[in-house]
């Protein structure tokens, strides 16, 4: 019996006040002022699919720590790489193992519905992992800018310790094309709302609902939980009632909370479903795009038993309140800001000496001496103990799961970032070692010598002559 | 077992050009401005000059990588000519490499100069650049006032002080040395400050604020060396010797090691504790007469007066704030005005500061001269607190 066996989110701390965005823009389309309710989830500067999927993940795997791990899928339509597998860096940021499977999928809001699917169908022995995460971009003062949020989720597929085994799958493949983003464009293009509600949800989601429960032997009216990911307000309470599902039964969007997550909300969504998910429910899992993919779960009585290690509304009490709408769109790349001079400095990263690198900076892995035991970052030939020094001595040890203090720190407002001042000092690792290291997310007045952090892998730095943009770990302020 | 550089060469002459913002001079010009001074006071012909070493900081915006902007500007006769660079104590490591070429005896007459031109960028401060392959891959993005900022909350949680208590000395600091510079006609800035001025001014990186910074400038320096016996032959008396030319370059320990907490600086104690006893020095707050030390932050001087042992540990803030490194105070320290008010281009800076130092003991300094001053102690601090290269001379009568 194949099923979920672990889940978790990552929800960005930065909510923008959607009053914010609609006083910035009600000037131009009085109807945002409709949508002014409320707030929605957005990447800090240096978040983006990869660094959202590195926290779900890893939260994911925190709550299950006996999970072993044979694949990791990564669902996204915002990957910040077309040709370099996201994937990949999202497993090496977790430090996995090496031999693991990894893929991404893409092209569809049901990208990450298609992946579950697929995992339930295949899982074997140990745990498959799926990781959706999103950050998508959308035109200033338009609705998608109301209505969408960045967020992040994982869940944990296999056949030991299941919390909600899978009772029936439905898949339905039709190019109805609510909206599009084509391979040179940065945003998407959509048509009438009304239209993809009624031509398009309401007449694919009950075809595969119809034909998904008749396999399953499950009704419409035992179903608990019903996940329809859209940021259509009223589309899910609809189409619920022509499927006889309870309205009750319908699992919140979120959108004056989060906002829709593109091809993450599916999996965010379900997280909440089994957060909330007493032994025995059953739950409704929609994917919409291009056709739609269902997918009928039942909680097991281990539900009850698992605790996730933020869980999505922990994730969601995590928030700092963002009034500024500019540095929304400034972070996004909306506007083109005056950055200054010294951002002008040449961004280039040299491939070959990043590779040498790689255990450092995207894994954050550090060295231990077998001869004297002190613990160090980076891993250098010979041991920084000055009583010791041994050469090639260190075995390689892992700073990503350590608790640090501040020893030392300053918010520097002369040198260039994205989000100034920038924060950063030298932090002292619980059980040892120690690296000067940006803090990133950092409110005024909440850093001194002495502040206890944990370590997240962020964006460092963008060079966009190039394309490319390099990943590192930074500490943030425990809560 | 080595002997020592003590009392082994001589100070021939000495120059050093105006600093400021020298808009209308190219690196050239300042050269060859501060290197007219240092010949006609050494009284020797440039022919007699058989080897020179070369400072200059920041090769992209200043003359290149190699030693040949020397040479030409100054028109040096195919002597062999080295340029040196390590960070802030590249003027100080310049001098020390003719200091050791007169002492091997490989030359009689070496020339150490250093140049840099700060002011070519379009934006105050120093030049944003590359800190290396490796370390731009995961350092910080940090500015000079960002790095020793951490210096000030390492040495605050050290010590246990409020913000304001350090504030106030860091401001002492800089009110001290713009009241020195404001005598020194070749110091860039030469205007007084108050201390609710540099208290009060805007962070640039906390708590370092705007007057806590050292200016950034252009300028050159340099000086001309010799034996003690070619010095007399020459006819110069009163000479002025090197007592001690001593070099601490971080091996990684304190950023690595846990053993270092951020509130002071390692190499500054290392090389400050070999100079004295190259110089023969048991107690250095009676026989250093004054100092002058790398204020690239007012933070910087303040712990590096304990770490000089000027001051015992902890007691930086009242002893700066008792006076005892204002100008008629027991040692005083930047009598120039410091990098605070010459600013920091990096070649020249550790030559500059030794040029006060040749000045006080020759009698020379103007306004500022002390009484009797009998040795003069210069520091330079390159990188950053834990990671960084220190050097330290001494100089004083040849006896």
């Amino acid at each position: 019996m194949s099923g979920i066996t672990a889940f978790d989110a990552y929800i960005p701390r930065g909510r923008l006040s959607k009053q914010a965005i609609a006083e910035a823009n009600s000037w131009f389309d009085s109807s945002l002022k409709s949508l002014g309710r409320g707030e929605r989830a957005i990447c800090n500067w240096d978040e983006d699919s990869i660094t959202m999927a590195v926290e779900a993940a890893n939260n994911c795997l925190c709550s299950k720590l006996d999970a072993d791990l044979s694949s990791l899928y990564l669902a996204s339509t915002t990957f910040p790489f077309l040709d370099r597998q996201n994937s990949v860096v999202v497993s090496e940021a977790l430090n996995l193992n090496k031999n693991i499977r990894t893929m991404d999928v893409g092209g569809s809001q049901r990208a990450a519905t298609s992946a579950l699917i697929s995992l339930l169908e295949s899982s074997g022995e140990g745990d498959s992992m799926l990781v959706a995460s999103e950050h998508r971009r959308s035109k200033a003062g338009s609705r998608a800018e109301m209505l969408w949020g960045d967020s992040a989720a994982a869940v944990l597929v296999g056949t030991n310790n299941v919390i909600a085994e899978c009772l029936a799958i439905e898949s339905l493949a039709v190019d109805f094309i609510d909206h599009y983003r084509g391979e040179d464009a940065n945003f998407d293009y959509d048509w009438e709302e009304r239209w993809i509600r009624d031509e398009g949800f309401m007449k694919s989601v009950p075809t595969v609902v119809d034909k998904l429960l008749d396999s399953s032997s499950v009704s419409a009216e035992q179903i608990n939980h019903f996940i329809l990911p859209t940021d259509q307000a009223r589309t899910p309470a609809a189409l619920a009632k022509k499927l006889r599902i309870n309205p009750e039964a319908v699992v919140d969007n979120q959108i004056a909370e989060v906002g829709v997550a593109g091809a993450a909300q599916p999996i965010l969504l379900l997280a909440k479903a089994l957060e909330n998910a007493k032994p025995g429910e059953h739950i409704l899992l929609i994917g919409f795009g291009q056709g739609c993919d269902a997918v009928l779960l039942k909680a097991t009585d281990a539900i009850s038993s698992y605790k996730p290690s933020v869980g999505v509304s922990a994730a969601l009490a995590s928030r700092r309140e963002e009034l500024n709408y500019n540095k929304f769109l400034s972070f996004n790349n909306l506007v083109e800001r005056d950055i200054g001079k010294r951002a002008e400095v040449d961004k280039q990263t040299y491939l070959s000496g990043y590779n040498r690198r790689k255990d450092l900076l995207t894994s954050f892995v550090g060295g231990k001496c077998r001869e004297c035991g002190t613990v160090q970052i980076p891993r250098e030939k010979y041991c920084v103990n000055p009583d010791c020094n041994a050469l090639e001595s260190q075995d390689p040890y892992n700073f990503s799961d350590k608790q640090g203090t501040v020893a030392t720190w300053t918010a520097d407002r002369l040198t260039f970032d994205w989000s100034p001042p920038a924060y950063f000092g030298m932090v002292q690792f619980d059980g040892g070692g120690k690296i000067m290291m940006d803090f990133t997310e950092v409110e005024e007045g909440s850093i001194d010598s002495g502040s206890k952090v944990s370590v997240h892998f962020r964006i460092r730095q963008f060079d966009p002559a190039r394309g490319f943009r390099k990943y590192f770990w930074k500490a943030v302020i425990a809560g | 077992m080595a002997s020592g550089i003590k009392d082994k060469v001589v100070i021939l002459g000495m120059g050093c050009s105006k600093f400021g913002e020298r808009w209308d001079s190219s690196p050239s010009d300042l050269m060859v401005e501060a290197f007219e001074e240092c010949i006609e006071d050494a009284g020797v012909e440039r022919e007699q000059i058989e080897a020179a070493w070369f400072g200059a900081g920041i090769d992209a915006f200043n003359v290149g990588s190699s030693a040949m902007p020397l040479a030409i500007a100054l028109r040096l006769n195919y002597i062999p000519v080295t340029k040196v660079e390590n960070m802030c104590a590249t003027g100080t490591e310049a001098f020390r490499g003719a200091v050791y070429a007169v002492a091997s005896g490989a030359c009689d007459i070496a020339l150490a100069l250093g140049v840099e031109k700060l002011k070519d960028t379009g934006y105050g401060g120093l030049p944003q650049r590359t800190r290396g392959l490796e370390n731009d891959m995961y350092w910080p993005n940090l500015s000079a006032p960002g790095a020793f900022a951490q210096l000030a909350s390492g040495y605050r949680a050290r010590h246990k002080l409020n913000k304001g208590d350090l504030k106030r000395a860091m401001a002492h600091v800089s009110v001290k040395s713009h009241a020195n510079g404001a005598k020194n006609p070749k110091a860039h800035l030469q205007r007084e400050i108050t201390e609710d001025q540099a208290v009060n001014a805007p962070f640039i990186a906390e708590p370092i604020g705007l007057y806590d910074c050292c200016g950034v400038s252009d300028g050159s320096a340099c000086a001309i060396v010799t034996t003690p016996e070619i010095a007399k032959s020459l006819g110069k008396e009163n000479l002025i010797s090197v007592k001690a030319l001593q070099l601490a370059v971080s091996n990684g320990t304190e950023s690595s090691h846990d053993s270092w907490d951020g509130s002071h600086l390692k190499t500054t104690r290392i090389a400050s504790q070999r100079a004295y006893e190259e110089a023969g020095i048991r107690k250095p707050t009676e026989e250093i007469t004054m100092t002058e030390v790398h204020d690239c932050f007012s933070i910087t001087e303040l712990v590096t007066m304990e770490d000089l042992q000027l001051s015992e540990e902890g007691k930086g803030v009242n002893d700066v704030l008792d006076g005892n490194f204002d100008s008629d105070g027991k040692t005083p320290c930047q009598i120039d005005g410091g990098l605070k008010c010459f600013g920091h281009p990096i070649g020249a800076s550790g030559l500059r500061m030794i040029y006060e130092n040749y000045l006080q003991l020759n009698g020379k300094a103007g306004a500022r001269q002390l009484d009797d001053p009998k040795m003069g102690l210069n520091h330079n601090l390159g990188g950053f607190p834990h990671q960084n290269i220190c050097s330290i001379s001494i100089i004083g009568p040849y006896n």
